[in-house]
């Protein structure tokens, strides 16, 4: 069992140096959101005081849009030099290759989104309460999102229309953790947190779920692309 | 697959029973008027919806399992899933149009309604994943394991979208939930209509699964036929080789 998530770590450990040398997460990505955040209030006239009461609900989407990027960049990465072939002759367990990857989606996600909250704290003027309810939220959610986008990113990723795809099969999907993320930081930044519990509970049932799944199917889906 | 010639009559013919029984024999709604009769296509879309999904994911399930793998049972789910997009397209449309006159609005933010809507984007994005080419194999695998995960995704998608509803806003228009008794020549009609639509459902996949196998004899008879055009030509290239060289 040590050996599987030693070759988890692996597979995450790849992952992430490639993204500390080329930083496709840290600069594109982060700087696309940071401007979706911008765009959202202009679409929404700042001076109406309406993007703190919305600020829950455009940081989710913000998160979910960037969240594609990344997904996308996760499987274009494996297309390149037939880094697929070399991963699935290194004789690892394909659950372990989808737990190292959607590890290293989450941990990006995870940074991208404290980026994404720095910049709502400071454009939406949103004061920050309820951490305690914020930080499992986020957490949880981040799970999900890296989960499911693995499992549809390694659908997709094989097939030459993936860029179109994997937004049009993965928003869907994601739709109870807009939902739950939304809610969970709503009620938190209300200052309600007891409130917010049920929603962190539906995200981590969510991200249970497609964990599950993920570790299942992923064997079937690296054969198959 | 065999032709089936007394099916498509039956079809028509169910329908037929079913226009007349909705806009003649039964009566307009006391409250609603006319406009009520659009139930008699609403409800049995979503019947028909449902089952097909449900048909999907069971054929899918069928696919995966190494005992009964059948590319038959991978036609039987994308065509299954297709007319299930069309009939969730239409019980929205057909929705859409009868909550105009009746609460004042194309669309309510209930739970019902945005379910349905995630479910038909769900699906859709389906039927886009079996176009994105590949074998036959991969492709009957990769959507097999997508309409799982597909079908395993509407419970959570239901259950958010009921919790969103009613902890977030009391719908408006939606407070009083109109628990129409219904009986009489009524209940008479929409259980025809469901019957017929799904006369109509079993139909639309039968005919789609024989042209998706057509379709895919039609390629393999492409392919041999490239085949032995290049063998011919190969074999023309061959022998003018030969000739120059005797000459």
């Amino acid at each position: 069992m040590s050996e599987f998530w030693r070759e988890s770590a692996l597979v995450m450990g790849k992952d992430l140096r490639i993204e500390m040398r080329s930083r496709v997460a840290m600069q594109q990505i982060a700087a696309f959101g940071t401007i979706v955040l911008l765009l959202f209030a202009f679409a929404l006239d700042p001076s109406r005081g309406l993007l703190p009461r919305v600020a829950p609900g455009l940081f989710w989407v913000t998160v979910l849009l960037s969240a594609l990027l990344a997904i996308s960049r996760a499987f274009t990465v494996e297309t390149e030099n037939g880094a697929l072939d070399g991963l699935r002759l290194a004789g690892i367990d394909a659950a372990a290759v989808f737990l190292g990857k959607a590890a290293a989606i989450a941990v990006q996600l995870l940074a991208l989104e404290v980026v994404l909250a720095f910049g709502v704290f400071l454009l939406y003027d949103v004061s920050v309460v309820g951490l305690i309810a914020l930080i499992p939220a986020a957490v949880a959610a981040t799970a999900g999102i890296a989960a499911a986008g693995t499992v549809y990113g390694a659908l997709a990723g094989g097939l030459r229309q993936r860029e179109t795809l994997i937004p049009l099969l993965l928003l869907p999907v994601l739709a109870p953790v807009m939902i739950g993320g939304t809610r969970a930081f709503e009620t938190a930044l209300d200052g309600t947190t007891s409130q917010a519990w049920p929603w962190v509970q539906l995200l981590a049932v969510f991200a249970v779920l497609y964990v599950t799944m993920g570790v299942l199917t992923f064997g079937s889906l690296l054969e198959d692309s | 697959m065999r032709k089936v010639p007394w099916f498509g009559g039956a079809v028509v013919a169910a329908l037929g029973v079913t226009a007349v029984m909705a806009l003649v024999v039964a009566p307009p709604d006391v409250n609603q008027g006319d406009a009520q009769r659009l139930l008699y296509l609403h409800v049995p879309s979503a019947w028909v919806a449902y089952l097909a999904f449900g048909v999907t994911a069971i054929a899918s399930i069928l696919y995966l399992l190494p005992r009964t793998r059948s590319i038959t049972w991978d036609l039987l789910a994308g065509a299954s899933a297709e007319v299930g997009v069309l009939f969730t397209g239409l019980c929205l449309a057909v929705g859409s149009i009868w909550a105009k006159p009746i609460w004042g609005a194309w669309w309510a933010w209930d739970a019902r309604l945005t379910t349905t809507a995630i479910l038909f984007f769900l699906y859709l994005g389906y039927l886009t994943l079996r176009r994105a080419g590949g074998s036959p194999d991969q492709r009957a695998k990769r959507s097999a394991i997508a309409a799982l995960v597909a079908f395993v995704d509407v419970p959570v998608v239901h259950f958010s979208v009921n919790w969103f509803t009613t902890l977030h806003q009391q719908g408006t228009v939606f407070n009083n939930k109109m628990h129409v008794e219904i009986h009489g020549s009524m209940a008479t009609t929409l259980l025809i209509s469901v019957a017929a639509f799904t006369l109509l459902y079993a139909y639309l996949v039968v005919r789609r699964m024989s042209l998706l196998e057509l379709e895919e004899g039609l390629e393999e008879r492409e392919i041999a036929q490239a085949i032995a055009e290049r063998l011919a030509q190969e074999g023309v290239d061959a022998h003018a080789g030969i000739q120059m060289e005797t000459v």
